[in-house]
């Protein structure tokens, strides 16, 4: 989903750091992205080096962290691994699940100079 | 710093993550050669912890936008679908019915044209169109503008009108009290499997066109049973905009939901 419009976003924040943390350019961008998180990471890194084309970022490496999802299952009262939003719980099968990790989309860190 | 080489503090970092990304601690000793070494002040590399949610501005313009709805005893509602599930027309109706009763105003997102808010404005309601382009979603940005030039009134019902996509809006908040999936009997049953990152964000999923069951082979038990797997909080109303089958529920629950923002919380 909009994976150029998430690019945007990172480049906007990796623009508004750059004076704060005083760098110029972005050589490695690490990225955690939670399963759950509705990102096709292959369309990520499509948009990404055409989105940071000519910036500061121009021909940075991205690296994914990817995180799996995680949902506190209502009847086993504990949390479980989910693949995807739609799963069941492996141990019990009920769908009354909650999702509680793997959702995320955060810049983690950043190798400038 | 870096306590061998003095070029910042890029090399312990990798080893606090509990995971294993590829990077190469030293590879700027190489690339930079001996100029790098020793002398302060040169192009050096570095680590930056940014920890930064990639969608924190968008969430900054909703948190605006969702005090701002408060303020003023507003229900904003974000309503989601696919192109041509009968958003517009569930609207349209909407405010037919409404309308004397209730302030209603209607921010309408579309890639291209103001037809849609065209047609709200026939109505004799005030509509905002905004046109993404290029975009395929609202953002909470975009909706703070629309609200600056709409101007709606104290206690009233704001409909944003989402572009017609079950995937993107599902991420972007808008500031609304609720997302409202509208899913036309047209469609096919396994939308909300198919698309479940939509049918897990909405809090009320509407099944339109009923009106139209009898000549599809469309099973609405399973429907609602997928939009429950998919998120098992799902209220689910089935209508036709249309004839005006089951309008009177999706009214009295729109009347409930705008009288819980009149209350004042301590």
């Amino acid at each position: 989903m909009h994976e150029m419009s998430l690019c945007e976003s990172v480049l906007q924040i990796l623009e508004q750091q750059a004076e704060a943390q005083q760098y110029r350019k972005v050589k490695t961008v690490w990225l955690e992205i939670g399963a759950l998180a509705g990102v096709e990471i292959e369309a990520l890194r499509f948009s990404f080096d055409i989105v940071v084309q000519g910036s500061l970022a121009d021909q940075a490496r991205l690296e994914i962290i990817e995180v799996p999802g995680q949902a506190w299952c209502l009847p086993c009262g504990r949390n479980v691994a989910v693949q995807q939003l739609y799963d069941q719980c492996p141990h019990c099968g009920s769908h009354q699940l909650q999702v509680n990790g793997g959702d995320q989309m955060r810049i983690k860190e950043l190798e400038v100079e | 710093m870096c306590g061998v080489c003095g070029c910042g503090e890029g090399h312990s970092h990798s080893h606090d993550h509990g995971h294993s990304h590829d990077h190469h601690h030293h590879d700027h000793d190489h690339e930079h050669g001996a100029a790098h070494a020793h002398a302060p002040g040169l192009s050096r590399l570095r680590m930056v912890q940014i920890e930064q949610d990639i969608l924190a501005k968008n969430n900054r313009y909703a948190a605006e936008n969702r005090r701002y709805f408060g303020e003023r005893g507003m229900l904003a509602l974000n309503l989601v679908s696919s192109p041509g599930s009968g958003k517009t027309t569930l609207l349209t109706e909407t405010i037919a019915r409404l309308q004397g009763d209730i302030e209603i105003a209607v921010i309408e997102g579309d890639q291209q044209t103001a037809r849609d808010a065209e047609r709200i404005r026939a109505t004799g309601v005030q509509a905002v169109q905004i046109n993404t382009g290029k975009g395929c979603h609202l953002d909470a940005h975009r909706v703070g503008h629309a609200l600056a030039s709409l101007q709606p009134s104290d206690h009233s019902l704001l409909f944003i009108e989402n572009v017609g996509n079950l995937v993107c809006p599902s991420s972007f908040d808008l500031g609304e009290a609720h997302k409202v999936v509208i899913l036309s009997v047209t469609e096919g049953e396994d939308k909300p499997i198919k698309y479940p990152d939509m049918f897990h964000a909405a809090d009320l999923m509407i099944l339109n066109k009923t009106d139209l069951l009898p000549y599809l082979d469309f099973d609405s038990e399973q429907c609602i049973q997928y939009a429950k797997q998919v998120n098992p909080r799902i209220k689910v109303l089935s209508l036709s905009a249309k004839t005006g089958e089951g309008m009177d529920n999706w009214l009295r629950w729109l009347k409930a939901e705008l009288e819980l923002q009149h209350i004042a919380y301590a």
